[in-house]
């Protein structure tokens, strides 16, 4: 659908006030409407860890955590993230320690040159958030909105089946209000 | 991605009065926004649902489902109600897209996904779905993935949704509403084949919303199976799918729903095919001679003719896994 616009309507397109929780700090941003998450991240916070795969929802390079479940940040608009829980792969190590996750990723070298890797590592929390994978083929299955083109899936199911029975239980499973 | 304004209004009689012909509503955005990164749709105004109270599962008087359209996709098919009550559902829905996509796209948006037939995804091309009159080049080009049922000169694209060919066996029903008021869809009324018009993929019009989906009653949960065939094993859209619901009496079939995906503008179904199934009894004779029967009504092109095997083959492992209880593997 195309359209041409006023003069009026095109002085419209204002920068939008919003407010999230992004790595455990609130932050108060203006975004233009058409700015993904995932250029909001990189380009305005310098938040380079999510990266831009083939920015089509298709590859989750840019996979973060939206109130603890996994998005594709390239298909996310930055204005409808007022109000959300935002954590990215930045967001993940504690002070003093990476996250259970992260660690399993290094001990079973996962990876090759990485381009995947906070997609995959941010993924893999959101799979555990879910509590839904506990075989290894599960987690293949549910991690299938990860490509690795470097080939390292079996490192990486194997660093998520350790990592699993580590990370923080589920709260309760989904549509259980 | 073109410049657009944004409102995120807060009630759906606000959003409907907020829509236009350059409008369109935005709630997972998974694929609106991808098409707007393609060129392919360019809407001067975004209006945000997502703030609107649309997003709950609540039974219905008849003892059914009424799904708000903000339901995500992922929160559907884990819902305890589905996976115990409609668990055909549940299957399709996992059986699509990825978990991150799941977690994002809405039950309402799932429906009205176009095509990914990739001429109409290519700008470059013409295509009549995207541009009325330009031609079809995917009925005389690269055609293996098209449809090879319902198929019009003008289009021969497939719908993409899982989740509406579990909807269509399910006999789920949409409800909508305008500026001219509410009204309900039978889903087999809901998606259009392409005939002279392909640009029209539903009966929607410019100005509905849909608001919710309603399942009824009876959610063939015994015996149910969806299957689904692609090119790869995961995280990519069916070459052929069915979803197989039976009420059976013994070995002998009370009722049968077969639809299947990935053959056509909108998911299958074969209701001669289905009536004779009634009264049948089980048996891998009984179901190829309905895959047989559904399967001589098909017009495949130069390179999908093997969806016509293919989807004989599917057709009987899914009403045969439905027979076993689902669980058949």
């Amino acid at each position: 659908m195309s359209a041409t616009l006023s003069e009026a309507t095109q002085a419209s397109f204002v920068r939008h006030p919003i407010r999230l929780t992004l790595n455990g700090q609130v932050r108060e941003l203006q975004v233009l409407p058409w700015t993904t998450l995932l250029d909001l991240l990189r380009e305005q916070l310098d938040l380079v860890g999510s990266k831009k795969g083939c920015d089509h929802g298709q590859c989750g390079a840019c996979t973060v955590l939206r109130d603890g479940k996994r998005i594709n940040a390239c298909l996310t608009l930055a204005v409808m993230c007022d109000g959300v829980e935002l954590t990215t792969i930045e967001g993940l190590a504690g002070d003093d320690a990476l996250h259970p996750m992260q660690q399993a990723f290094i001990t079973h070298d996962a990876f090759q040159c990485g381009y995947c890797t906070p997609g995959q590592i941010c993924s893999a929390v959101g799979l555990a958030n879910e509590g839904r994978a506990r075989t290894g083929a599960q987690i293949s299955e549910l991690m299938s909105g990860n490509l690795c083109r470097c080939g390292a899936y079996n490192n990486i199911r194997d660093a998520i089946e350790e990592a699993l029975p580590l990370c923080p239980q589920p709260q309760a499973p989904e549509g259980e209000q | 991605m073109n410049p657009f304004q944004y409102s995120k209004p807060e009630t759906v009689q606000a959003a409907i009065d907020l829509s236009s012909p350059v409008s369109r509503f935005i709630a997972g955005g998974t694929n609106l926004l991808d098409l707007m990164k393609e060129n392919l749709t360019r809407p001067a105004h975004l209006i945000d649902i997502t703030g609107l109270p649309l997003a709950d599962l609540s039974e219905t008087p008849s003892g059914g489902v009424m799904i708000g359209a903000l339901v995500s996709n992922a929160d559907l098919a884990w819902h305890p109600w589905i996976e115990r009550r409609y668990p055909l559902l549940s299957q399709a829905i996992l059986a699509g897209a990825s978990p991150q996509l799941r977690n994002m796209a809405s039950t309402g948006g799932n429906l009205l996904q176009r095509t990914r037939c990739y001429y109409f995804y290519d700008a470059n091309v013409p295509c009549n779905k995207r541009q009325p009159g330009s031609g079809c080049p995917a009925r005389s080009g690269l055609n293996r993935i098209h449809a090879i049922f319902g198929a019009s000169d003008q289009c021969v694209a497939t719908h993409p949704s899982d989740m509406c060919v579990a909807l269509a066996a399910l006999e789920a029903v949409v409800h909508v509403l305008g500026r001219g008021g509410a009204r309900t869809i039978e889903f087999a009324d809901f998606h259009r084949l392409p005939g002279d018009a392909p640009e029209r993929d539903n009966q929607l019009a410019d100005d509905e919303l849909i608001t919710a989906i309603e399942l009824p009653a009876a959610g063939f949960a015994e015996h149910s199976h969806y299957l689904k065939v692609r090119d790869r094993a995961s995280y990519a859209f069916a070459l052929v799918s069915v979803a197989a619901a039976l009420e059976l009496d013994g070995p002998v079939i009370r009722q049968a729903r077969l639809a299947l995906g990935g053959v056509a503008h909108k998911p299958w179904r074969d209701r001669a095919v289905e009536s004779w199934l009634s009264g049948q009894t089980v048996s891998r004779e009984t179901f190829t001679a309905a895959a047989d029967a559904l399967l001589q009504n098909a017009e495949p092109l130069e390179h999908n003719g093997f969806k016509v095997r293919l989807a004989r083959r599917a057709i009987v492992r899914a009403l045969s896994d439905a027979a076993l209880g689902g669980q058949a593997k």
